[in-house]
């Protein structure tokens, strides 16, 4: 598959500190591609390295094969999607969006042709005349993607741009995001901390932190065979255990848990000797014969699903999430209940 | 809390303040409408000494002052304000650089020095490098202490402005001047309108070192009319003053009133 955004050994320093330490990613053509971290995990800098207003301390950033790290911004072929939108205030809709082609030196008649039907494809036909500041949040976020994808560009950077909206309209955003994407065959790279934005949107997710990519792989992968405790933490919800590793092999490692029992399940880590393991709350059942038991404390009441705060022999505190189905028996606190793992539900982590 | 209005003696603090502000202006402005010559006694009303401004034997004098003084206003607000825009630009859009902060002090030093100073440094300066005083050197003058004037607004209008619209011109394949010109400049433009306005007003009513350095036979209004009022206070100059009042009040309106305007457009 083609490669639209090769990555190698992006290096930024600001000063004394570190914005990016070495960054090598691939991002195959035609993908949804999304950087996901927390804030100051340095994918914003990537985003705007390659939009050409950073320079790379070190490395090379190649677009379609063409290393364009000297390249001024205006002669990338990508365009940006800006978290604050910054669309132009003293232009009007279509004006915004035909401003690229008009840089571009397409002539008047054509530009306004394609503006207009870009405006089309994000259902504000009606507003083209308008000022940006008379337009709602999620009118201006769709005249961004608009002014964004009239070049054609051969990446489209997406920067947190749907931070401002207010969750429904976000929900809604990423579904038509997403079509959009599909629609145009353009390459999407997408940042946000978001996780189930990433999660709902992306066909790869590079998960950031530190400067450093941790993870790249789907949603599936990096949700449930996360390869570090930054990933599974950061990802999701999950229950973190320290066990003994007693072998590792092929990427499976038997273990034992603090109950005694023994397990088998798959491994990041490559070494025997003391370790993480992760547990997904939702993957846990509560019966009378589990490998672990636990001490329920508090229950927590979330509507479509329960929360059951517990504490496991020995201290540590665990955290189940059972559906709220009408057959669910939920235990009161202070019951002692025995916790199974479902297949495959535990992974043991690098450090 | 108590509003400012509730403490004691506020209204009276307030009337003294206003008083002392406006009470003589508003006295010229009343009796530049005096029929009498006298300047103190009211003789009922009258135009004429609006009419001996612009016929009287001062007219000529007072015109040939007045072409002076919009034409050098005129040149120095303009070369001021481009001047100012180019020094805010490399303030606020040149990221870090050596000397920022002295640079900021050195562009709004002339407010603080006393004009005294300045006048007497700048005829020195003049004498020194041989440039014979007159119209180009009250534009030069003008010009040097018209740039604080217009930089204020300029700076506090770019300042407002997120870098984040140039970068997505620049995304969107523009040039850097294209960047600059299609929309940097437009939505500065409220900004260079009300710092012009402030460097015209200010270069219209100076005296201290337009005196300085005039030269011998050049006038500008503010010099003709002191010459004038030397030889006793007639009413004529009344009527003058009360026209440049004028001209300031609605400069500075204007000024204002883009400025509002404009940041009510802007995001």
């Amino acid at each position: 598959m083609d490669v639209a955004v090769s990555i190698r050994n992006a290096v930024k320093r600001y000063g004394a500190t570190t914005a990016l330490a070495g960054v090598s990613l691939d991002i195959t053509n035609n993908a949804f591609f999304t950087l996901l971290g927390p804030s100051g995990c340095g994918k914003t800098t990537l985003l705007r390295m390659i939009a050409g207003f950073e320079a790379a301390s070190e490395g090379e950033i190649l677009l379609f094969g063409q290393n364009i790290v000297d390249l001024e911004p205006h002669l990338r072929p990508v365009n940006t999607v800006f978290q604050n939108y910054a669309l132009f205030p003293h232009m009007s809709v279509i004006d915004n969006v035909a401003f690229g082609l008009r840089m571009k030196g397409v002539e008047i008649a054509a530009r306004r042709a394609k503006a207009g039907r870009m405006l089309e494809l994000v259902h504000l036909s009606a507003l083209a005349d308008r000022l940006p500041s008379q337009l709602s949040g999620g009118q201006q976020q769709r005249v961004a993607l608009a002014r964004a994808l009239a070049p054609e560009p051969k990446v489209l950077l997406l920067d947190e741009p749907l931070s401002a909206l207010d969750l429904k309209l976000r929900q809604a955003m990423r579904v038509e995001l997403k079509q959009l994407q599909e629609e145009t065959g353009i390459t999407f790279l997408f940042v946000t901390h978001d996780q189930d934005e990433a999660l709902a949107m992306s066909d790869r997710i590079a998960v950031m932190s530190q400067g450093l990519v941790q993870q790249v792989g789907t949603a599936r992968d990096i949700y449930e065979v996360p390869v570090n405790r930054f990933v599974a933490e950061f990802i999701g919800e999950t229950n973190l255990i320290d066990v003994e590793v007693t072998r590792v092999s092929d990427g499976m490692a038997d273990l034992v848990l603090p109950s005694g029992q023994r397990l088998r399940c798959s491994s990041a880590a490559t070494a025997t000797g003391r370790h993480a393991l992760s547990i997904r709350p939702e993957r846990v059942t509560v019966t009378p014969d589990g490998q672990l038991t636990a001490t329920v404390e508090r229950v927590v009441y979330m509507g479509s699903d329960l929360r059951l705060l517990t504490r496991l022999e020995g201290g540590r505190e665990f955290t189940v999430r059972i559906q709220n189905a009408a057959r669910t028996a939920v235990p009161e606190p202070g019951a002692r209940i025995g916790l199974k793992l479902e297949e495959g539900a535990a992974r043991l982590l690098a450090d | 809390m108590k509003g400012v209005r509730h403490y004691p003696g506020f209204l009276a603090i307030t009337l003294v303040c206003l008083a002392v502000l406006y009470v003589p202006l508003l006295v010229v402005a009343v009796y530049s409408f005096n029929a009498s010559t006298s300047i103190t006694k009211w003789g009922g009303f009258s135009l004429r000494w609006y009419v001996d401004v612009f016929t009287g034997p001062e007219a000529e004098r007072f015109g040939l002052a007045t072409w002076n003084s919009l034409t050098i206003a005129l040149i120095a607000a303009s070369i001021a304000t481009a001047v100012a825009m180019s020094a805010a630009l490399a303030m606020i859009r040149g990221g870090r650089f050596r000397g920022r902060g002295a640079s900021y002090a050195l562009i709004n030093l002339p407010l603080m020095v006393p004009e005294m100073v300045v006048a007497v440094a700048t005829l020195i300066f003049f004498t020194t490098i041989g440039l014979t005083t007159g119209y180009l050197t009250i534009v030069l003058a003008h010009i040097t202490f018209c740039i604080p004037f217009a930089y204020l607004p300029i700076a506090a209008r770019l300042s407002g402005i997120e870098d984040s619209y140039e970068q997505a011109a620049r995304d969107l394949y523009a040039t850097r001047w294209q960047a600059f010109r299609l929309v940097l400049l437009p939505l500065l433009g409220p900004g260079l309108m009300s710092g012009w306005l402030l460097a015209f007003i200010i270069s219209l009513d100076d005296f201290i070192i337009t005196n300085f350095v005039k030269g011998a036979g050049m006038e500008t209004l503010p010099t003709a009319i002191f010459g004038s009022v030397k030889q006793g206070i007639k009413p004529n100059i009344m009527a003058i003053s009360s026209l440049m009042l004028l001209v300031s009040i609605l400069f500075v309106s204007l000024s204002y009133i883009i400025n509002r305007r404009g940041r009510r457009a802007a995001p």
